[in-house]
């Protein structure tokens, strides 16, 4: 199967029921997209299908063939990927870190889409979990790109 | 990641009490970012008499330079951390310490775990964990001290380059300065020659004033930020090598179970993607060319458990099949006998005799799971040459070393560690019994006869996290006595495997405490911020600190009372002196559709001095998340001998919609340093219990708040 992962084009060879976390960790060898639960429980998995967040321990890989998959490796290639970036090192938001890829991948795909979210609408988007509990400097951090939309952090 | 940049060797490699000089012997790292001319300092070579010679002239923990640091030609500063980066930002506190006195700016350091080895047991000068709380405060006069030593070569390095007295040389971040002649030249440029020089004497060297700091104590930027938001961190889970197969495993549903038949054992190997299926003492094991293959086998797999005979492994806690939390929380409330003494102030039994009334109460906590967000995994490999390599998480490097060296029966220097940073801990990888997945992946290693990494799914982890204990307390005070007598701490084994969770013991015992203090300040009709003032008059350390964050939250005001969304709200207040710290929190809560809100939390620390401010601020937040989780949520059930939840969402911790403000005030009394990655937790269960005592009216003295029924 031919999948399209960060602007290339991966041929591929496992099961179409496979989850794309395993494809992307496993076969493909990028590992900044992590697994945690396999339950699409805490969004460690988190990754960009056609710009939208997917939970990718949960998705088969036959779903997304033909769609456009971005995952945290190319997301400063996005320019609202860096800024998220920027801000999440700005307000230096990861503690462990394990579950940053997707709460930086929650962020991008909400911003895309709300380019000035709401608080309320931050709290329905950044939903992934966090055992450090960074959830205030996460919120810091989206408020901030929220506010600034347009200027250059 | 293949093997690429752990040359360093441990402490018993290195022939005498100096270190060899890499350079002079024209060896030269092949490790990433090591070119020829580096700064290095005797790393990696290996000498036949080192064993015997060293016992001879060994070095104190902590003090053999070339153990820990390399500058590179681009000035760049390589410096291996006795302790584990898990998100304490250990790592970037280390770069601060010994930045400060090499005249190095920490932005300059790429910090690593050090590998095993003698040189790093830095606590007390005999142990290395990271754990306690004790990183900072135990190694920080030791990692101090480093810094001014390699400093020292460089000067000599540069005087001879630069033929002038060492004398007129000074130092700015990262270069030598002689202000006499205007010149000047990078620490990495002088490296090479100054690794041709002999490490001096400690005591030649002088430390920096505190008054004149640069990075102690400042707010520096976490090292590790940028690589963590953009997924490069790599972690235990993410390691791979050429050649290596991916395992799974279906463990026992209860530990002492021993391996039987595996039914569809056919079944299983015709599997896609499966290499071999294997038993293991008390699971099976699937390995495969990709680990999603092993973990759809390993879970398909249909075992004849048999309970332990006589051939039952000693060391694991058997559980039994009738096994449940509550009744064994009822068997501990109603454990007979008066208990051990554990703490008496004052004339106990007069004070009883003499009280108008007498307080009894049962309080009770749960067991919890770690539940950090990596699932545990091991990489190992067996070299060509018969020594193993081993990549796992862990907080005790040495100790696991040992305990592999035991296993395999290979010397301790045939088993390299590799201990990548952590994606949590909270007190999850150190050495349990039957917790941790190195003896199965050493054992696949070995009969695969290639590299294995096994990961334990989500739901194998918690079958067999090893939990923070249950426990039930009875408490009797005296009213009209100053002082709470514990009566009961009678041990009772229990039957699953526990373990250390953040803030140990105190994550249980201070909620235990401060919930009953507040229930004997209302029987005594006393206001609980007045009668801890009161308490602690004679403390000026503890009375500050409470003043602290009575200011802090506006003034204690405990209500209950309306706030401005109309909703009724109350506050409540603890204190917990864990781990070198002293902490005192004030929570505010309010109920909404039968659940406690959590609004804002105002936490004061004094931790008598720091590091880092900034990291303080954001262990604050950690420890209060992890707090509040405690009370509001978590609580392992076991039914029938097993956990009822084997993943988050039966599991459920503390999500974002559910985590307080978080206001923090740190407090530099000047004492002793204290720790800070787990002091923040104690005083906030009982923060929120009592402030929740005080909106309902119930009184709570249990955890968590989730059993419980509250009416909005």
């Amino acid at each position: 199967m031919n999948l399209q992962i960060n602007s290339q084009s991966y041929q591929v060879n496992s099961d179409g029921d496979t989850p794309l976390l395993w494809i992307i960790r496993d076969e493909l060898g990028m590992t900044g997209t992590k697994y945690g639960c396999g339950l699409a429980q805490c969004g460690a998995c988190s990754v960009l299908v056609d710009g939208e967040v997917v939970r990718s321990c949960v998705t088969p890989l036959d779903s997304v063939a033909g769609r456009q998959i971005t995952t945290i490796e190319a997301l400063e290639a996005d320019p609202i990927g860096k800024r998220v970036v920027a801000a999440w090192v700005k307000h230096q938001v990861p503690q462990c870190g394990y579950c940053q890829s997707g709460q930086v991948v929650a962020a991008t795909a909400l911003l895309k889409q709300t380019p000035n979210p709401s608080d309320d609408e931050i709290a329905a988007a950044m939903i992934n979990l966090c055992r450090c509990g960074t959830y205030n400097a996460i919120k810091a951090a989206v408020k901030d790109l929220s506010s600034k939309q347009g200027e250059t952090l | 990641m293949t093997e690429t940049t752990r040359n360093l060797v441990p402490d018993d490699e290195f022939p005498i009490g100096s270190p060899v000089n890499i350079s002079r012997r024209h060896f030269l790292l092949t490790s990433a970012g090591a070119a020829a001319g580096a700064f290095v300092l005797g790393f990696g070579v290996p000498v036949g008499q080192a064993r015997a010679q060293q016992a001879a002239s060994p070095m104190p923990p902590g003090t053999r330079v070339p153990a820990f640091l390399e500058i590179r030609p681009d000035s760049s500063i390589r410096f291996m951390s006795p302790f584990v980066e898990g998100g304490q930002g250990v790592f970037t506190a280390m770069a601060q310490i010994v930045g400060e006195e090499l005249d190095a700016d920490p932005k300059t350091f790429v910090v690593e775990n050090a590998p095993a080895g003698g040189d790093y047991l830095v606590i007390n000068g005999k142990m290395r964990i990271t754990g306690g709380s004790m990183s900072g405060r135990t190694s920080y006069e030791t990692m101090r001290k480093l810094g001014p030593l390699a400093r020292n070569m460089l000067l000599q390095a540069a005087a001879k380059r630069l033929n002038a007295p060492i004398t007129e040389l000074t130092t700015e971040p990262g270069r030598v300065i002689h202000a006499a002649s205007g010149r000047s030249l990078a620490y990495g440029e002088v490296a090479a020659e100054a690794l041709d020089l002999p490490v001096p004497a400690p005591e030649s060297v002088s430390l920096r004033d505190p008054s004149k700091f640069r990075w102690i104590g400042k707010p520096v930027e976490r090292l590790d930020m940028h690589d963590k938001s953009t997924g490069k961190a790599v972690y235990a889970i993410d390691c791979k090598v050429d050649g290596m197969l991916h395992a799974a495993v279906q463990h026992a549903p209860r530990l002492g179970l021993t391996i039987g038949k595996i039914r569809n054992e056919e079944q299983l190997k015709a599997m896609p993607g499966v290499h071999s299926v294997h038993s293991l003492s008390g699971a099976v094991a699937v390995v495969a060319e990709r680990w999603w293959n092993a973990k759809r086998a390993a879970e398909a797999a249909q075992v004849d458990w048999r309970e332990p005979g006589s051939d039952a492994d000693p060391a694991l806690r058997h559980m039994p099949a009738d096994f449940s939390t509550a009744a064994f929380s009822d068997k501990l409330a109603n454990e007979p006998g008066s208990g051990k003494e554990a703490e008496n102030v004052g004339d106990v039994t007069k004070a009883f005799d003499a009280a108008k009334t007498v307080v009894s109460a049962t309080y009770k906590s749960q067991y919890l799971h770690h539940a950090q967000l990596e699932p545990p995994s091991t990489l190992a490999r067996f070299n060509p040459d018969g020594s193993l390599e081993v990549w796992l998480p862990n907080q005790a490097p040495e100790q696991f070393q040992a305990d592999i060296a035991k296993l395999t029966g290979l010397d301790p220097s045939k088993v390299t560690l590799h201990s990548p940073i952590l994606g949590g801990f909270f007190g999850r990888h150190f050495l349990y019994p039957s917790a941790n997945p190195y003896p199965q992946a050493i054992q696949l290693a070995k009969e695969v006869g290639r590299p294995v990494k096994l990961i334990w799914s989500r739901e194998e982890e918690f079958l067999r996290d090893p939990m923070r204990p249950m426990a039930a307390v009875r408490f009797r005070g005296a009213l009209d006595a100053s002082g709470m007598h514990r009566i009961a701490q009678i041990y009772v084994k229990n039957p699953t495997t526990l373990a250390y969770w953040r803030s140990v013991g105190n994550s249980m015992n201070d909620f235990f405490y401060e919930t009953f203090l507040d229930e004997l300040a209302d029987k005594g009709g006393q206001d609980p911020y007045e009668l801890r003032m009161k308490l602690l008059q004679k403390n000026e350390r503890l009375s500050n600190l409470l003043k602290a964050v009575g200011d802090l939250s506006g003034g204690w005001k405990r209500g209950p009372f309306t706030a401005d969304d109309g909703s009724k709200r109350a506050r409540g207040v603890a204190m917990a002196s864990p781990f070198g710290s002293h902490t005192a929190a004030i929570a505010e809560v309010s109920i909404r559709n039968g659940q406690v809100v959590v609004h804002d939390v105002w936490e004061a620390i004094d931790p008598g001095s720091i590091v880092n401010p900034a990291i303080i601020e954001a262990q604050i937040n950690s420890a209060t998340a992890l707090g509040m989780s405690q009370v509001l949520m978590e609580e392992a059930v076991y039914q029938n001998g097993e956990p009822t939840a084997r993943n988050y969402d039966l599991y459920p911790i503390l999500p974002p919609d559910r985590m307080a403000r978080v206001h923090v005030r740190i407090i530099e009394s000047g004492a002793e340093m204290g720790g800070i990655g787990e002091p923040g937790l104690p005083a906030i269960p009982p923060a929120v219990a009592n402030a929740v005592s005080t909106l309902t009216g119930k009184r709570i003295r249990s955890m968590p708040l989730s059993n419980y029924t509250f009416e909005s």
